[in-house]
């Protein structure tokens, strides 16, 4: 009777994904967790300078920077792929600062022409070159994580270490740690008082620039499994949900590990239920969830909030109403 | 060494927004162990004036040197308090992670405080009186506790020469109280505050020292000699609502003066 919604089958939905199909399934449950904990961790201190746009301009403006690398090099290798992407962040970052600065344009404006402007050049450099490059806008808007098991596997000594992008998304997460376990006082003092981090004699351009450096190379290598668009929800929602559930920054980026791994998880249920794209459901997943902490978080939560008010003040208009 | 060295000295400075100038050939020399009172018109470029001392504004012409050199090379002297609105208040941090940031500048870069440095941030909370609130979550605190959290940070900083944008704006009378204490105590122990304030019949009773600005330095000294109907309607201009409580409160000074209304 219901075309539209599959019917739910507990044992193709829940049972079937780790046994059948766990080679491939335990790769995109990685996949999806390494992605979404990078851009969430990163995601979280954009939040906090109030630079949400920023990481959503700079997943557009890549762009170019990719497209140029492919026809340079004329492969899809790594290194000439990350050099393009940090070239292009950087690019827009600066063209972003200049235009607001030089123009008296309000910087949300200047947002939105750099980062349009450089994502139609890199429209027309890949029809341009189509030809030549093995790319297609597609690819880079939407990203296809359903490919990630299998690419090509790494091996080291001898031992298989898994398909490349997840490989390399681990390292790529494991940087981003580590630099954040370095810096975290600096990204902290710059974040929350750039006028008193300036008077300490910390530099707030360096970890500007640092910052959107390290955000083009977690969104490039992002791309494959999730591409431009969706990865902005990866960089938004885990540090969003955390900061309904904890007003401590370290315990937030602890949940935003938490939070990436049920969006992976319920993601492949979800997407194998409605035989859908499994960044999309990921994406729909953390929505679901946002929603559900922001009505249930224990401190924040708009229930709570609602019983707190009746207990204090039974007699309030909207129970006599 | 003959000569003493200043903690501040400027000489003719001069800044410009969008090729308007801000501040105009400013010259100072302010000696040790001084609470100097910032006072001027809203746009006179008092804070510029700070943010340009501590490098984070670039002046057009004119040098500052702080205890002799430039800002750059005594970082670790100078503490600074900016504006309570200056930052977001619902930052995911406690009051104590907030204080430790005056220990960051010590600390160097890749370090992580120690012990050493959070019992000095306990002892700066206890004497701002905040100490039960070490832990608090910064987003519930009242404008008065998030400017002693402030000054608690500015003293954690172990500094000789101290700016503070506006510590007084929308504080409660506990917390003025608090501060003055902490100023006349940080003076006691030689140390050079300047202190931004746009409170005119306050500023008599808080500084020994005032700094009238209005773009140029107007005048320059011990509060007595410079807070005058003369000199505060040169720096104020014709702003008559001013003016009046100008007049009100040098009247208070000179209750026989034919200035008053």
């Amino acid at each position: 009777m219901n075309d539209f919604i599959p019917s739910f089958d507990f044992y193709t939905v829940f049972v079937e994904p780790w046994t059948v199909d766990a080679d491939t399934n335990i790769w995109l449950l990685l996949m999806g967790f390494l992605v979404t904990t990078a851009c969430g961790l990163i995601g979280k201190f954009i939040i906090l300078r109030r630079l949400a746009l920023v990481g959503d301009a700079i997943s557009h403006s890549l762009l170019p920077g990719i497209a140029v690398a492919f026809i340079l090099t004329s492969s899809r290798a790594t290194f000439p792929m990350f050099i393009g992407a940090v070239i292009a962040g950087v690019v827009t970052t600066v063209l972003i600062e200049f235009i607001h600065r030089k123009s008296r344009v309000k910087p949300d404006a200047a947002i939105g022409i750099v980062f349009s402007t450089l994502f139609a050049i890199g429209v027309i450099i890949i029809t341009v070159f189509a030809d030549h490059v093995d790319l297609d806008a597609d690819c880079v808007l939407y990203g296809e994580i359903a490919f990630v098991p299998f690419l090509d596997p790494v091996e080291l000594g001898g031992m298989m270490l898994g398909p490349f992008p997840v490989v390399r998304m681990a390292i790529v997460l494991l940087i981003l740690i580590g630099l954040i376990l370095l810096f975290y006082k600096e990204l902290l003092v710059t974040s929350f008082d750039p006028a008193l981090a300036a008077s300490l004699g910390i530099r707030n351009g360096v970890f500007h620039y640092g910052l959107m450096i390290v955000l083009s190379l977690v969104i490039v290598s992002s791309f494959e499994s999730v591409g431009a668009i969706l990865v902005i929800a990866m960089l938004i929602f885990p540090g969003a949900t955390g900061s309904l559930l904890s007003d401590r920054l370290p315990v937030i980026l602890w949940m935003v590990a938490g939070l990436s791994f049920l969006y992976a998880l319920l993601g492949i249920h979800l997407a194998i239920w409605l035989n859908c794209s499994i960044a999309g459901a990921m994406v729909v997943i953390a929505l679901l969830l946002f929603i559900f902490v922001w009505v249930f978080s224990p401190k924040k939560g708009l229930l709570q909030k609602w019983v707190r008010q009746r207990l204090e003040d039974p007699d309030s208009p909207s129970s006599t109403a | 060494m003959s000569t003493e060295i200043h903690p501040l000295e400027i000489h003719d400075l001069t800044v410009a927004y969008h090729k308007r100038p801000v501040l105009y050939g400013i010259d100072l020399v302010v000696p040790r162990g001084s609470l100097i009172g910032i006072v001027g018109p809203n746009g006179a470029g008092k804070s510029t004036l700070i943010k340009t001392i501590m490098g984070q504004v670039p002046a057009n012409s004119g040098w500052v040197k702080i205890f002799g050199k430039p800002f750059s090379k005594v970082v670790s002297r100078v503490g600074y308090v900016p504006q309570r609105e200056s930052v977001d208040w619902d930052f995911p941090v406690n009051v104590m992670d907030v204080v430790l940031m005056g220990r960051y500048g010590r600390l160097g870069l890749m370090r992580r405080p120690t012990k050493e440095d959070k019992k000095i941030a306990l002892a700066c909370l206890e004497k701002v009186k905040m100490l039960p609130y070490a832990n608090r979550q910064i987003s519930n605190l009242s404008g008065g506790q998030q400017q002693r959290v402030f000054l608690a940070r500015a003293l954690a900083q172990e500094s000789d020469l101290y700016f503070m944008d506006e510590p007084f704006a929308g504080v409660d009378a506990a917390t003025e109280s608090a501060i003055i204490e902490i100023l006349h105590d940080l003076r006691k122990k030689g140390k050079t505050i300047l202190v931004v304030h746009h409170d005119l019949p306050t500023a008599r009773k808080y500084f020994d020292k005032l700094l009238l600005l209005n773009m140029r330095v107007v005048a320059f000294g011990p509060t007595e000699e410079v807070f005058t109907y003369d000199i505060l309607q040169k720096t104020y201009g014709g702003r008559l609502t001013i003016l009046s409580e100008v007049a009100d409160a040098v009247g208070e000074v000179h209750p026989s003066s034919d200035q008053r209304e």
